[in-house]
């Protein structure tokens, strides 16, 4: 997250006028232990491997990276200019950390990294995308994944 | 904790502080009752350091303000080439690049924007069902081409605040980005809207580009 005070007033004034929806219940479940858990990568960076379609403006889908994708086939085709891009240039585990997972998992931190992972595109309104989160939960169930890292971007 | 927008783990190649950042958020996983809001104790690297200005072999001086695209043109060529030279050594040493998501190479790029600028029409059908994506992707494999030009030079800075910041008021690709965001407003359609007024200035550059 950012400090709201790091933005100029402009950017923050947008920010802080955003809807905040408002939930009638809170459906909490106590997590698996890390150590046991199956964990996969839910980003919203808008990533895609180059034989992929490119996210376009109000895309609410997702696209899949499989744990073995070569860094060097990603692309990231979010349609928002107003955050950096930078550190993924530089390093592509600021917004997909396979790298830091699979260590993790060879640490004891995890019990293992999923097969597959995905990006969604964070600058999409979140009623769209409803459905395909609800079809992905079933295809994450079916790779036996308990514990998801969402990677806001 | 702070972290510029765009990079939720914090701080490039630092595989400790990622790590130590995914462990804070599985811990969360333990806490018997929820919701859980949990600040990060740890700021990102640079996150409150004031943002410096890339020393960079190719001539940035102050950009002047610009009236005649050909002039605008042969000054980003120029620049261009110096830059694309390092995002060579950029792409050899890392293995990887972003640029690519238009499906064209910069010299296609260069004349795509050039043409729309320009007006010239016929240099534009084959771009005519798509154009204000391509335009927009076309800009962010640009950038990425000088981002990663920049990273490959000794002892640039990394934060993403400064590399923007040098990006956006120095260079002429980013001038002729701004010049293809304000041909974009002079269409009706939607889609060139939206490109015109959100998607290729991020909006706390744009008071660069304002009288």
């Amino acid at each position: 997250m950012v400090r709201l005070e790091q933005y100029d007033e402009h950017e923050r004034a947008h920010l802080l006028g955003l809807p905040c929806p408002r939930f009638p219940d809170t459906p909490y479940v106590t997590g698996v232990n890390p150590q046991r858990a199956r964990v996969a990568i839910v980003s919203t960076a808008g990533l895609h491997r180059r034989s992929d379609r490119p996210f376009g403006l109000g895309e609410a889908g997702y696209r899949v990276l499989p744990a073995e994708v070569d860094p060097a086939d990603l692309l990231m085709s979010h349609v928002s200019t107003n955050f950096d891009r930078t550190g993924y240039q530089m390093d592509i585990n600021l917004v997909l950390p396979l790298d830091r997972l699979r260590e993790l998992a060879a640490r004891g931190t995890i019990g293992s990294v999923a097969d597959f992972h995905y990006s969604f595109m964070g600058a999409t309104e979140p009623g769209p995308m409803e459905q395909p989160a609800r079809s992905l939960a079933a295809i994450l169930k079916g790779d036996r994944v308990d514990c998801i890292l969402l990677v806001p971007v | 904790m702070s972290f510029p927008l765009g990079r939720p783990l914090g701080n490039p190649n630092d595989p400790e502080f990622q790590c130590d950042v995914i462990r804070w958020a599985l811990n969360l996983l333990t806490e018997p009752e929820g919701p859980v809001l949990a600040d990060y104790p740890h700021d990102a690297e640079d996150a409150d350091a004031p943002p410096a200005l890339p020393a960079c072999p190719v001539d940035f001086s102050p950009r002047r303000q610009l009236n005649e695209t050909e002039t605008l043109f042969h000054r980003l060529h120029t620049e261009f080439s110096s830059m694309h030279t390092w995002y060579t050594v950029a792409r050899a040493r890392t293995g990887r690049t972003a640029a690519g998501i238009s499906g064209l190479d910069f010299d296609e790029i260069i004349e795509l924007y050039r043409d729309f600028i320009s007006d010239n029409h016929p240099g534009l059908e084959r771009f005519a069902p798509h154009l204000p994506d391509t335009l927009r992707l076309a800009a962010e494999d640009l950038k990425s081409c000088y981002f990663e030009a920049l990273s490959s030079q000794p002892d640039q800075p990394t934060d993403a605040a400064s590399l923007s910041n040098w990006f956006w008021e120095n260079t002429y690709a980013a001038a002729a980005i701004n010049e293809v965001r304000k041909k974009c407003l002079d269409y009706t359609t939607k889609e060139m809207q939206l490109a015109g007024n959100l998607l290729l200035v991020p909006r706390n550059q744009l008071h660069r580009f304002t009288p």
